[in-house]
């Protein structure tokens, strides 16, 4: 695995654009619309990301009961949106992880 | 945030009080990144990746959010072209950042705009975007951004490190690699504000399952265009000014 060429390319990729338009001496401006379509990169990215780890957990749409990472993931996103801590939705989100697996496994 | 310390900017201070004025600036910020460095340094491990890579992404790529989903791809064996492209498309919100403060930063040497282009992560542009607004193009301003700067890289190389050494410890049968969703969703939910923003979110996760079985974890990134356009075209229709900024990396 090429891991250092991932490491290198996307370091230079991420300072082309940190540095981007600062080296263009805030002579242009970002476009609205890019500036609008922005926004939504991080939404649109990590649910990307979320959503297979979630259903497809073994690579297989699973939409039981028995999914345990669904569960957690639920338990999550309800922590997540109830007290938006980021630390407390991981947290709650793995022990219920831990607690549906264990559950899972005596039954 | 706005609170300045008793911090009154002064072109006549000495570059060492706008450089600690930047730090404490950055102080409240760094309890809330540090824990992520340190589950960072332990996921990027899980993820089979070597210590000194682990570390090298803290230090060369220097941003969080991609660095996680980074370690993600890699732990799902994703192609190095893909996982590229996703940490460019993670990124992309740098550019805003960069245009944002260029007017502030013209005058500042090459040296300085590269110094500070690399140290521009989200909660070291939020500091010192806040101070330029307040004092403007100032000289002394950029020692300001390169305490708040300074002050997140070192506290995100010492947390990476201390992650990767308390991952090594821990058993190899806790489901770690877990902990990178769970990282993405407490990112992702409490920002989803509108309704184009979550019809984002949905439409982007429903084509990663749809699209899931295309090879190479294409379906990543025509998942993530969807969303990026769905929200794009949904804010265009509502009308700017329904809708309240968006921070995606609030902490």
């Amino acid at each position: 695995m090429n891991i250092w060429l991932i490491v290198i390319v996307g370091g230079l990729i991420t300072f082309g654009m940190r540095f981007s338009f600062i080296w263009l001496l805030g002579r242009y401006d970002v476009p609205v619309t890019m500036r609008r379509a922005l926004h939504y990169v991080p939404p649109a990215v990590l649910s990307a990301i979320v959503f297979p780890e979630l259903f497809l957990p073994s690579g297989q749409l699973d939409l039981s009961l028995g999914n345990a990472r669904l569960l957690a993931g639920l338990v999550a996103i309800a922590v997540a949106a109830w007290t938006k801590n980021s630390l407390l939705t991981i947290l709650a989100g793995f022990i219920s992880l831990l607690v549906f697996e264990a559950l899972f496994a005596i039954r | 945030m706005a609170r300045s310390f008793n911090y009154l900017f002064q072109t006549n201070m000495k570059p060492s009080s706008h450089f600690w004025a930047g730090v404490r600036a950055e102080l409240p910020l760094l309890v809330g990144v540090f824990p992520f460095g340190m589950i960072y340094g332990t996921l990027a491990l899980n993820a089979g990746i070597s210590l000194a890579a682990s570390q090298g992404m803290s230090s060369i790529l220097f941003a969080g959010s991609s660095q996680f989903a980074f370690a993600q791809l890699v732990h799902d064996h994703a192609p190095a072209l893909v996982i590229i492209l996703t940490i460019a498309v993670v990124n992309l919100r740098h550019m805003l950042y960069s245009a944002s403060l260029a007017p502030f930063m013209r005058d500042l040497s090459p040296r300085w705009k590269i110094l500070l282009s690399y140290l521009m992560t989200d909660e070291a542009y939020a500091v010192a975007v806040l101070n330029y607004e307040r004092v403007g193009a100032a000289a002394g301003a950029q020692y300001y951004f390169f305490g708040a700067g300074f002050a997140l890289w070192a506290t995100w190389q010492i947390s990476t490190a201390l992650g990767l050494w308390v991952g090594a410890a821990l058993p190899a049968s806790l489901p770690l690699d877990f902990a990178l969703p769970l990282t993405f969703i407490a990112m992702v939910v409490p920002a989803l504000k509108n309704r184009p923003a979550i019809a984002a979110a949905l439409s982007a996760g429903l084509v990663a399952l749809l699209a899931y079985s295309i090879p190479y974890k294409l379906g990543l990134i025509l998942a993530a265009l969807t969303g990026i356009v769905v929200g794009t075209i949904l804010e265009s229709r509502v009308g700017r000014n329904a809708i309240p900024p968006y921070n995606a990396e609030e902490k």
